[in-house]
């Protein structure tokens, strides 16, 4: 457990350390993701062992956003008159974006033949 | 009642106690969530963002202190990111056979995104920095601050529009997916990723594994294009 935690936030520091000192954009976390995915495919009997201590780090993944949620307190005033527009800017393109990636993916998928 | 009052001001300096209430706050919201019979519109997050924004309102603590607690939970978004690896490589077989619709429903749903927040609120007379904070706001929430400080936004405005967009993905997309009609578990996880990121990530595991993993996907891909696709499109618009 403890080793497999460390294993995780080596990953970060990782990702960390190398978007950093290159000026990436992309956040170290993401990078540490994908240098773990890419370890995990060399080496398969460590990404079976470190499964279990990742499914319990998601199970609660909603639980890690509420103190950057709460935030918005110190910014409903900062909105003011712009409040109804940035709502709807928001609420219009949330739809449409899931609509049209879900649409996208599975009339690609029916036209590739790449149906499950 | 001094003693009181003085066991409060340690209490509300110290770490434990708004790490404590923002753990309870978000397994009362979890429970409301499975009392419910786990219906979308009720968001474990939106709960527990509410009843955390009442208690600091009405003791009148200001969000830095309450920070100082709640930032050991908000550390571990950052491991939790690291560890989306597993699923991916859980699923890997099956996302490397989706590999095309996945990549063309990347660049439909980020631009989608992107260019209809800005359409909206451009229309609605949203101009100069906040409407440059509303671009990046179906990304994850480190990126977007970078993207968002990078074009001249408002960082801290585009965390909150982060949180908001998020919120609404999850309690939207189970019944706008029926709606549209697609049941593929991969397209129905993925497109969530790309437009509500970590928080839509969150929705699709608790609704289905294979959705919730190419929601991982969907939020870092999308985490990637839109720092090269926001700059491009915000200048359309400026």
């Amino acid at each position: 457990m403890i080793l497999h935690l460390t294993t995780i936030l080596v990953f970060q520091l990782i990702g960390e350390t190398l978007t950093r000192s290159f000026g990436w954009l992309i956040p170290g976390p993401v990078l540490g993701m994908a240098l773990l995915l890419l370890f995990f495919v060399s080496a398969p009997r460590i990404a079976k062992a470190i499964q279990p201590t990742a499914q319990g780090l998601l199970s609660h993944l909603s639980l890690l956003f509420v103190p950057a949620g709460v935030g918005i307190v110190g910014h409903l005033d900062r909105m003011g008159s712009d409040g109804l527009g940035i709502f709807l800017a928001l609420l219009i393109s949330t739809v449409l974006s899931i609509a049209v990636g879900a649409l996208v993916f599975t009339g690609i998928a029916r036209l590739m033949g790449a149906e499950e | 009642m001094n003693e009181l009052t003085e066991i409060w001001t340690y209490l509300a300096e110290e770490p434990l106690l708004w790490l404590t209430a923002t753990l309870i706050a978000y397994s009362l919201g979890d429970a409301a969530f499975k009392v419910s019979g786990k219906r979308a519109y009720v968001n474990p997050v939106l709960i527990a963002v509410t009843l955390l924004a009442v208690v600091l309102w009405m003791t009148a603590t200001p969000y830095q202190t309450y920070f100082e607690g709640a930032q050991f939970v908000h550390f571990m978004l950052g491991p939790a990111t690291v560890a989306l690896a597993a699923p991916l490589y859980g699923n890997l077989s099956r996302i490397r056979r989706s590999a095309i619709p996945l990549l063309c429903a990347l660049v439909a749903g980020s631009a989608t995104a992107i260019i209809s927040a800005l359409g909206v609120a451009y229309a609605m007379g949203i101009r100069g920095d906040i409407l440059v904070s509303i671009a990046p706001k179906s990304v994850t929430a480190p990126v977007a601050l970078g993207i968002s400080d990078s074009l001249g936004g408002e960082p801290t405005l585009t965390a909150v529009l982060v949180i908001l967009t998020g919120v609404m993905g999850a309690v939207m997309a189970t019944p706008l997916l029926n709606l549209v009609g697609v049941s593929d578990w991969r397209a129905r996880g993925f497109a969530v990723g790309v437009a509500s990121h970590g928080i839509g990530t969150a929705r699709a595991f608790q609704v289905n594994e294979t959705a919730g993993a190419f929601a991982g996907i969907g939020m870092g891909l999308n985490a990637l294009l839109t720092t090269v696709l926001a700059p491009l499109i915000v200048s359309l618009f400026i």
